[in-house]
Formats: structure tokens, C-alpha cells, sequence
């Protein structure tokens, strides 16, 4: 496989979001808006990181765009994997694209893997579901990618089952299924929560130049505001379904303006950080989603917020070139690294 | 100095696995040879990854079940040969908060008699004064009894619960509170809360802590010293800044490296793919001879196999700074943990 040149923002992006809702409406109980107007696109060879808080929304939104959503949900908006609207499209054209062009990886390799048969079988199989290959070459297919997510002696683990992996190793082979059809988008949820942290690099880094040398473009949901600095190009942060702040990583980290994403990177974890020092937090939970708000979201948990932000939803708007927000009282240049040592 | 408030001395522990479709039986050496102190008011952390013992270690120090070999050492007595109500009175000033939130708390009951237990357990027959009890108790861990006193577990976000188990936990009045993974499984935002809520408990009750993690970077804000594991024994350990400053041992170089830089991002750097890729933890049935990291280990050589390496103070150290190598990482090697640490 050639080596895919990096492509810039300006060519047709893999992935392109739009106005995206996602709306619960659980039985009995009042509708949920779990994810309002949600827009980003990502191009071939681009990662970007889908950042928020458990029920931030983050989840619900990249289901939505593999179709995965239950029925209690409905989607609006549009979903355009390489131009071909996603949203709307019936099961049986749905799973053509499923795993050929767009696949994912979950949180819990364990729960992911079917436990009564062996790995090889179960990577074969999804190679078969998407190619004509026969099982001869499919198996070929499967040990090739078991080399190439660097599962050591690929061919003798074809033949194991998922109980006699660790964690990180199971992640790989479902990297592995991932990629068997080339896709041209990686949806990561949550994909290293559950590993170690020596684990977690080591899967990252993985994804990292596999996305290189296939050139994919990577969706990256977490949590995690340290590891979307790590390997992300862009960050969109998302609170109570919507989204609060978008940047390159670089000039977020920098120039952080949302008190929210302050707040975020304000409590991750860092080795820079002296013993018994306070970190700073935020009180409070974020709100209820079945409750339409007036103003921003935040405002109840913020410390910059005054009246005109719970009457008066703040918009989201691109105040520097790729760097959009909402926030009526945004952080001045600098005040992040203020807020991260002392406060 | 005065007598640490726990003393663990060669603790060993090994559970024998039976033979299952195609897995070999044996015996998993989970813990083979660890001591630590720890004094009152002190926070100590065990780091290390899946499979390293560290949790079979805070079990060993609770005798739960208690340790094949070695002892442990608690406010003076030895936990060892008791049995019964006398280890149960011994160890009542040791309480344990776990990992998953949900799970360790029980689902049918509610969160005031959930805090109560450990009272009546301790002989507060007094109702009254029990309700009182249970009270501040909930009220130190930021939790309000008439809102959250008659809740069940599942009714509660993850920090409240595991503000619950704080809460439980402090109910016995411990000298020591061993945390296992305490807030591995919570948001960032709530597990800042919980670690300054700990913190907090730290200084105004004087606890002694025994945090268990896999990630150093948790750690970093709440320990005064670190001890690494690996397959069951320690690799390094020393006061916090210095072990963070001049990580000696490769892993936990390792360890460091593997932490995601918020500074990196500042910076307009990202991670290079230079971790090894044989990164796997060897088994604990069958432990490699020797030093039990060699197997992935960037400087071992053949003296690494032949020979255990025993904790030792590198030159150079601080006093209290032990690795466990026959090479370590020297202080003036420019390491890619110790750089990151100062670009901050």
C-alpha cells in the first residue's frame, strides 16, 4: 500500500457532521436532547477528538453516525462520509458501509469479542463479510494484520481465543478487525479508557502510524483532555450536547477560552503539578437534558457567569481563524496556565 | 524516628490456577518479597500495571486473605498470628475504599445505612447518636444527609458514591485508609473533587494513606512517596519529587513516558512511536529468572537473567530513593520523563 500524502483541511473532508441532533425519547418520560447541533468534519489523515464529560453527549453522537443509536433515539441533521449522506439510510445500505468505509473500536475489547471462537476465525470473517476473498486469503489477510497491529507471533494467535489475551492484545485484534476493509474513517470510543497507562501508549501510538501509512482519518472519543493533546490535531469539547469550544490543539492548549475547557484541563492529571496542592475544580453537575435551557449550559457551574449568561444562550461563533466558542465572558491570552498551577 | 504506623515485612502471596482449555496450571506468583513502611500522616503509592500485585498487596496488608508468607506490622502489632475478633479489633483502624463505586456499595441499601454499618459493627448501640454520627460523617465528605441520606446506590452519580465509601471508611475512625484505584473510574472533573476531598481528610483528620494506581500522573498531587511494582515485587521507591525528578528504574521510565503531556500540546509537540513493542507483561505463573523486567527491558544484558537484583541505593541518591537494578538509569541521562518534567 502506497503511503496516502497528509492531506490538508482543504480537500473534501472523509467525514462531515452537520446540525447533527440526537433526541431520546425514552417511554413515559420527557424527550432528551442529547446532542444539539453538533458540527465538524475530518479530513484523510486527521484526528480529530471528541472531548466531554460522561452524558456530555459524545457517545450518542458517534453512534448516530454509525447507526447504532436504539430506537428510543432519533437523529437529525446530516452525517456525509466522503460526500454520501449516512443519516436516513435503510439497515441493508447502512452495513454496506459499516466496517468498509467507517469502523469502530469500543471501550471494552473483552465485550467486543465473540468469546467461544478464536481470534483468527472472527477477523476472517469480517474480512469475508466486505470482500470476495476465500478463506484461504481471508486467513492470509487476518495474519497480515495481526502483523501489522503488531500482535507478536501472529500466526500461532490465530488460533487462540479472547480469554488467553490481556486487554491491550485483545484491543489489538480488534484494531485488527477495524482495519481488515481499509476504512476510511476509525471511530476510537473511549478505545483506551479501560487499559493501563503503559498499554494506553502503546495502542496510541499504534493508531498513530497506522493512520500515517494508511492515511485514515481517526474520530477519538474520550474524556481525556491529556490524551487529545497527545493525539489529536483538533479538539472539539462538547457540554450537556452541545458543543462549547473547537480548535486546533495546539492554539486550545495555548489559548483556551471557554471557562468549561479550563475547567477540563485545569483537572487532568499532570506530572508538572507539586505534592498536596489543591487541583482546581468546579462544583456542581452538569444539567438536565430534558430541560430546554435559556442561556449557556454552563452558566449554574461557572465562575465567570453573571445574569446575561443564564438569560442568554452565548452563540457559537469562530472568533479566530479555527478557533470557535461559546462564551460570553471568554479567558483573556494566558490564563490557562495561571489557572492550571494556582487558583 | 518514630515506629512507622504499618510495617509490611517480605510479604508473599501465590494462588495456584488450575488448567483450562489450553491454559498450563500453575501457581501465580503474585507477590514475592515486598516490604514497605508507612508513618502516620504520610500518603504512600503503589504503582504499577494489571497483573503487577499491587492490589494483592493492600489485600495482604488488610489479611484478606492474609499473606503466605512475611507479616505486617500495624499500629505495633503484628497481624499475623491473629485470628477472629482480635484481627478484626486490630485492623478496624484500617478501612478500604475500592475501585468501582457502584459495585462495592450495597444496591438495596440506603446511603445512611450503608454509613451507619462500621458504627454498629464498632458497638454504637445509641440511635440517636448514631443519626448524629452518620450525619457529619456525610458531611465531611461534602454529602448532605437529609438530601442524600435515604438514596440507594444507583440513585447517586459515581463521585457520590464513592463519597459514600469515603464516608463508610471513616466511620471506624482510621488512622489508615488504603485506596485502591479509588478514583481510576471517575470523570476528570469529579475525580479532581475526590482527590481534594482525600487530600482535605489528609490534614484535618491526620490519615495515612495507601493509594493504589496504575497511572503516576493520578498520584502525583497526593503522594510523599512511591514505590513502582512489577510482577509482584518492587522496582523503585523513594520520596515523590525525587522518584518524578530521577526515575531510576527503566520501568519506571517507562511509566512516566507513557503519560499523556498536557505540556506537549502547549508546546506543539506530540508523542513519538519509540515504546517498545514487546511491551506485554511476562506471566506471573511463569516469571522470568532474574529481574522479572528484563524481558522488556531496553538495558538488560545477561546479567539481568543470571541474577535478582535486590533494592539498593543507586549513587547519588537521595536518602530513601531504592531501585531495584543492575543499571539503573543514571541522573544526568537525559531521560524523555525527566525533560518532560521540566518543560512544564
Amino acid at each position: 500500500m502506497t503511503a496516502a500524502p497528509v492531506t490538508g483541511p482543504a480537500s473534501t473532508p472523509v467525514l462531515e457532521v452537520k446540525d447533527l441532533s440526537v433526541r431520546f425519547r425514552p417511554r413515559g418520560r420527557s424527550e432528551v436532547h442529547a446532542v444539539s447541533g453538533l458540527n465538524y468534519s475530518v479530513p484523510a489523515g486527521h484526528t480529530v477528538a471528541i472531548i466531554g464529560e460522561s452524558g456530555s453527549g459524545k457517545t450518542a453522537s458517534s453512534r448516530a453516525i454509525m447507526g447504532l443509536l436504539p430506537r428510543s433515539a432519533q437523529a437529525s441533521g446530516s452525517v456525509l462520509l466522503s460526500g454520501t449522506e449516512l443519516l436516513g439510510l435503510s439497515p441493508r445500505a447502512l452495513r454496506k458501509h459499516r466496517g468498509r468505509d467507517v469502523a469502530m473500536i469500543f471501550q471494552d475489547p473483552a465485550r467486543s469479542l465473540n468469546p467461544t471462537m478464536k481470534i483468527g476465525p472472527q477477523i476472517a470473517e469480517a474480512v469475508r463479510t466486505h470482500t470476495k476473498m476465500s478463506r484461504a486469503e481471508a486467513r492470509e489477510r487476518a495474519i497480515e494484520l495481526f502483523t501489522l497491529v503488531r500482535l507478536s507471533a501472529p500466526a500461532q494467535r490465530y488460533d487462540e481465543y479472547p480469554h488467553q489475551l490481556s486487554g491491550g492484545m485483545r484491543q489489538r485484534v480488534m484494531i485488527a478487525m477495524a482495519l481488515s476493509c481499509s476504512p476510511k474513517l476509525l471511530i476510537a470510543d473511549e478505545a483506551t479508557t479501560a487499559l493501563d497507562v503503559t498499554t494506553q501508549a502503546q495502542i496510541m501510538r499504534l493508531l498513530a502510524e497506522l493512520q500515517e501509512r494508511l492515511g485514515m482519518a481517526i474520530l477519538m472519543i474520550s474524556h481525556d483532555l491529556g490524551l487529545a493533546a497527545s493525539y489529536a490535531d483538533e479538539v472539539v469539547v462538547m457540554y450537556a450536547g452541545r458543543t462549547v469550544e473547537h480548535a486546533p490543539v495546539r492554539e486550545l492548549f495555548r489559548n483556551v477560552r471557554m471557562p468549561y475547557t479550563s475547567a477540563l484541563l485545569g483537572a487532568v492529571p499532570r506530572l508538572d503539578r507539586a505534592a498536596h496542592t489543591p487541583l482546581p475544580v468546579i462544583q456542581g453537575r452538569p444539567p438536565d437534558l430534558s430541560v430546554e435551557l435559556a442561556g449557556c449550559p454552563f452558566a449554574p457551574r461557572c465562575p465567570r457567569a453573571d445574569e446575561r449568561c443564564s438569560e442568554q444562550r452565548p452563540p457559537f461563533a469562530e472568533h479566530k481563524q479555527g478557533h470557535w466558542y461559546a462564551c460570553w465572558y471568554p479567558l483573556p491570552d494566558g490564563e490557562q496556565a495561571a489557572a492550571a498551577g494556582a487558583r | 524516628m518514630t515506629e512507622p504506623l504499618l510495617q509490611a515485612r517480605g510479604l508473599v502471596q501465590e494462588f495456584p490456577v488450575r488448567g483450562q482449555g489450553g491454559v498450563h496450571g500453575g501457581v501465580v506468583q503474585a507477590l514475592s518479597g515486598v516490604s514497605l513502611d508507612i508513618v502516620r500522616g504520610e500518603t504512600l503509592s503503589v504503582v504499577g500495571e494489571t497483573g503487577s500485585g499491587k492490589s494483592t498487596l493492600a489485600r495482604c496488608v488488610m489479611q484478606a486473605p492474609p499473606p503466605k508468607s512475611g507479616d505486617v506490622v500495624f499500629q505495633g502489632t503484628s497481624l499475623g498470628p491473629l485470628r477472629g475478633a482480635a484481627l478484626r479489633d486490630a485492623r478496624r483502624s484500617m478501612q478500604m475504599i475500592f475501585q468501582d463505586p457502584y459495585t462495592s456499595l450495597d444496591p438495596l441499601w440506603s446511603v445512611a445505612r450503608i454509613v451507619a454499618e462500621p458504627l454498629v459493627a464498632a458497638g454504637m448501640r445509641d440511635r440517636a447518636k448514631r443519626r448524629q454520627r452518620v450525619g457529619e460523617l456525610l458531611e465531611q465528605v461534602g454529602l448532605d444527609v437529609s438530601v442524600h441520606g435515604r438514596r440507594r446506590a444507583r440513585e447517586l452519580s459515581g463521585g457520590q458514591c464513592q463519597r459514600v465509601a469515603i464516608a463508610r471508611a471513616l466511620a471506624a475512625s482510621p488512622a489508615l485508609i488504603i485506596a485502591d484505584e479509588a478514583v481510576s473510574s471517575l470523570d476528570v472533573l469529579v475525580q479532581a473533587q475526590v482527590l481534594n476531598l482525600l487530600e482535605g481528610l489528609r490534614t484535618t483528620l491526620g490519615l495515612s494513606y495507601l493509594f493504589i494506581a496504575h497511572d503516576l500522573a493520578l498520584v502525583k498531587q497526593v503522594s510523599d512517596r512511591v514505590a513502582v511494582m512489577y510482577l509482584g515485587r518492587l522496582c523503585e521507591t523513594g520520596p515523590a519529587d525525587e522518584v518524578y525528578a530521577h526515575p531510576r528504574h527503566p520501568y519506571t521510565v517507562e511509566l512516566l513516558d507513557a503519560v499523556p503531556r498536557v505540556e506537549q500540546a502547549e508546546l506543539g509537540k506530540r508523542p513519538s512511536g519509540d515504546l517498545p513493542a514487546a511491551g506485554e507483561a511476562a506471566s506471573p505463573v511463569n516469571p522470568p529468572s532474574g529481574c522479572r523486567f528484563r524481558t522488556r527491558c531496553p538495558r538488560a544484558q545477561s546479567r539481568c537473567a543470571a541474577e535478582t537484583p535486590v533494592l539498593a541505593a543507586p549513587s547519588g541518591a537521595d536518602p530513601g530513593h531504592l531501585v531495584a537494578c543492575h543499571f539503573p538509569v543514571t541522573v544526568d541521562a537525559p531521560t524523555a520523563a525527566a525533560s518532560g518534567t521540566v518543560a512544564g
